[in-house]
């Protein structure tokens, strides 16, 4: 699609304007993700972001470009089309004409990132933001700055804020890794061992996740600024798995299994209280619990049935009811439910044809969508924004995360290396001063 | 009263073992007497040279008995290791105990009851089929089925410790129905008391 405009707008502005062959250091990381999909004028704004001077200008240009196209709210075009220095004599008419609504002219200062957002309609600088940018540039904390620029810009043109800088937890071989939302910067962050289910606290600056040991498998809390480790007390034994923090970080549930079946257990995310069982699973099993963003009801899986299902219920463990249909006596598994942050759509995996496919099930009407289909794809976990999903698919042949907007079906591809899996996303990050 | 002609021949044994030796020659044989006959001299000399071979042909026999008592004692005792930890399997997605996982836990019982120092340790696994994480769960359901079938034929509970796997650790790779068949599991490790076992009789 921006490929066509962009292409409209390389062919108006004519001979005059050579393109430059040029392209920054990040620009070529995601190209080829639009191919197959059409322009449609109609739904989403065209984004021009200008070329930024400066030597890591090209950096910065692009992953401004690459957070807002991964937004999916607005068109954004693959580079600048206009030669350096042109933008004094822009026709914004044409601009407009070509589907562009706003275009973004960013500069690197002192203090940061220097942005004027231009509507094209009106040929006007609309506003003018600084954002400030830790040194030095292309660093971690860097590149979550200009994510949240990135995110702020969305808000301006869009009305709803980005979800670039947030980060996403996830395991491989064992460790748990984190990547930006962009698939940058992808780090270990626990060494060799069996590490699984990370879940971020609400504050994102630590996660729980479950460890195997001696004794079995515990719950572990990471300080991510600290990486201090310690054991959650309430769990001295037996197989302790799947834990997430309620919406207010103060408490953990997680799933505990012993010789009668696994059971969810409500305990302090801080003291050394012990631990309040919540489901009463008798020999069943009972894991993967979610909240409600208010913090008052569970979604978990249970065998209670018989199979795998999901089910909600209130934190104290009463009114319990299944959420997923099914006929008795079918085969069905469904498992892994991840509550929406605005609390209305709950994300889950079915099992069809033997694999496991992502779905959204609407808390209002019950009603139903698939949303994969092609190899298998499991353990969602909902963006910030409550439209976009990151899950396991091994459609490439192997494990890897992808990133799915849940209202266009358009996915990317988050990770590079295989066996990646039980991917969590955080809240926006704060960034740092 | 040790009759002085049985010290005889075993002296001419060891002088004659002696004399064997090639780098070390006995000492010179005191000076015979005179009126000794040398016939019957040598005679004697190759008799205790017999007596020797046949004592040391038994001793051959008989370390080669020991031999092979020590090696079918091992056999025993590869064979309670084996029956010890002989892993059962288990149908898709169940953690009921089959009719032949019963006679293989069976064959762990007069093991355990014949060493009371022994301990077990019960790893439940699954197949990669599944959710991750409730594979966990199903693993651990799958070792506590093992250990309540063992506890309810007499073995103490505290003997037996369970742990789950799930599906992180299979024994076969591979994503067909034989991988998977392997791979949905309880397997069985002496965690102590299995350095000596006492074999039931």
């Amino acid at each position: 699609m921006s490929a066509r405009l962009t292409l409209a707008l390389a062919c108006a502005l004519a001979a005059a304007t050579p393109r430059t062959a040029a392209h920054a250091q990040d620009t070529t990381a995601n190209q080829g993700v639009r191919i197959g999909l059409t322009y449609d004028p109609g739904t989403r704004p065209g984004v021009l972001v200008a070329r930024v001077p400066g030597a890591v200008g090209d950096s910065v240009a692009a992953i401004l470009r690459r957070d807002l196209d991964n937004g999916d709210r607005v068109t954004v075009l693959a580079d600048d089309p206009l030669p350096a220095g042109s933008w004094n004599s822009v026709n914004f008419a044409l601009l407009a004409k070509l589907g562009v609504a706003a275009a973004i002219k960013a500069s690197i200062t002192a203090a940061g990132l220097h942005v004027a957002l231009l509507d094209v309609a009106s040929g006007r600088v609309t506003q003018v933001r600084d954002f400030p940018l830790p040194v030095p540039a292309l660093s971690s904390e860097w590149r979550l700055a200009l994510h949240a620029a990135s995110d702020e810009l969305e808000r301006m043109m869009v009305g709803v804020r980005g979800i670039a800088a947030t980060r996403i937890v996830f395991v491989r071989d064992g460790q748990l890794w984190i990547t930006d939302s962009d698939g940058a910067g992808a780090r270990a962050i626990t060494d060799r061992g069996l590490a699984l289910s990370p879940a971020w606290h609400p504050d994102g600056r630590r996660l729980a996740y479950s460890a195997f040991g001696d004794k079995g498998t515990q719950i572990v809390v990471r300080d991510l600024g600290t990486s201090a480790t310690r054991w959650l007390a309430a769990t001295p034994g037996g197989l302790n798995i799947t834990p997430t923090f309620s919406p207010d970080g103060a408490t953990i549930v997680y799933a505990h299994g012993d010789e009668a079946g696994s059971d969810l257990i409500a305990a302090s995310a801080t003291d050394a209280q012990p631990g309040r069982r919540i489901t009463v699973g008798r020999g069943s099993d009972n894991v993967s619990p979610s909240f409600s963003p208010d913090g008052r009801r569970l979604a978990f899986t249970s065998g209670r049935s018989g199979h795998p299902e999901v089910y909600i219920m209130d934190v104290d463990g009463t009114n319990a009811e299944l959420l997923t249909p099914f006929n008795f006596g079918d085969q069905s598994y469904r498992s892994n439910p991840d509550w929406s942050p605005d609390g209305r759509v709950i994300a889950f995996q079915s099992q069809l044809a033997g694999r496991f496919q992502v779905m959204t099930i609407n808390l209002r009407d019950r009603s139903i969508r698939q949303h994969t289909s092609e190899g298998t794809n499991e353990d969602a976990s909902w963006a910030p924004d409550g439209r976009h999903l990151v899950f396991t698919s091994t459609r490439t042949g192997t494990r890897q995360l992808f990133v799915l907007d849940t209202e266009t079906g358009r996915a990317r591809q988050l990770t590079r290396a295989g066996g990646s899996r039980l991917a969590a996303w955080s809240r926006p990050l704060a960034v740092a001063r | 009263m040790t009759s002085p002609s049985r010290f005889i021949p075993a002296l001419v044994v060891l002088t004659a073992l002696l004399s064997a030796c090639p780098k070390k020659p006995a000492p010179a044989p005191a000076p015979a007497p005179v009126n000794q006959d040398s016939i019957a001299r040598e005679q004697a000399r190759r008799d205790s040279i017999d007596r020797a071979r046949q004592a040391e042909q038994a001793s051959a026999a008989e370390r080669e008995r020991l031999a092979r008592e020590r090696m079918a004692a091992e056999q025993r005792m590869v064979a309670a290791r084996a029956a010890l930890t002989a892993a059962i399997y288990f149908d898709l997605d169940q953690s009921d105990i089959t009719g032949a996982s019963q006679a293989t836990l069976d064959a762990k019982l007069p093991l355990l009851n014949a060493n009371p120092g022994l301990r077990l340790r019960i790893a439940g696994h699954t197949d990669e089929r599944g959710s991750d994480e409730y594979n966990l769960a199903l693993g651990q359901r799958r070792a506590a089925a093992a250990k309540r079938y063992l506890t309810q034929h007499g073995i103490a509970e505290n003997r037996i410790e369970i742990i789950s796997f799930g599906e992180e650790r299979p024994a076969q790779q591979g994503s067909d129905e034989s991988a998977w068949s392997q791979n949905r599991r309880d397997e069985f490790e002496i965690a102590a008391g299995g350095d000596t076992l006492t074999l039931p009789q």
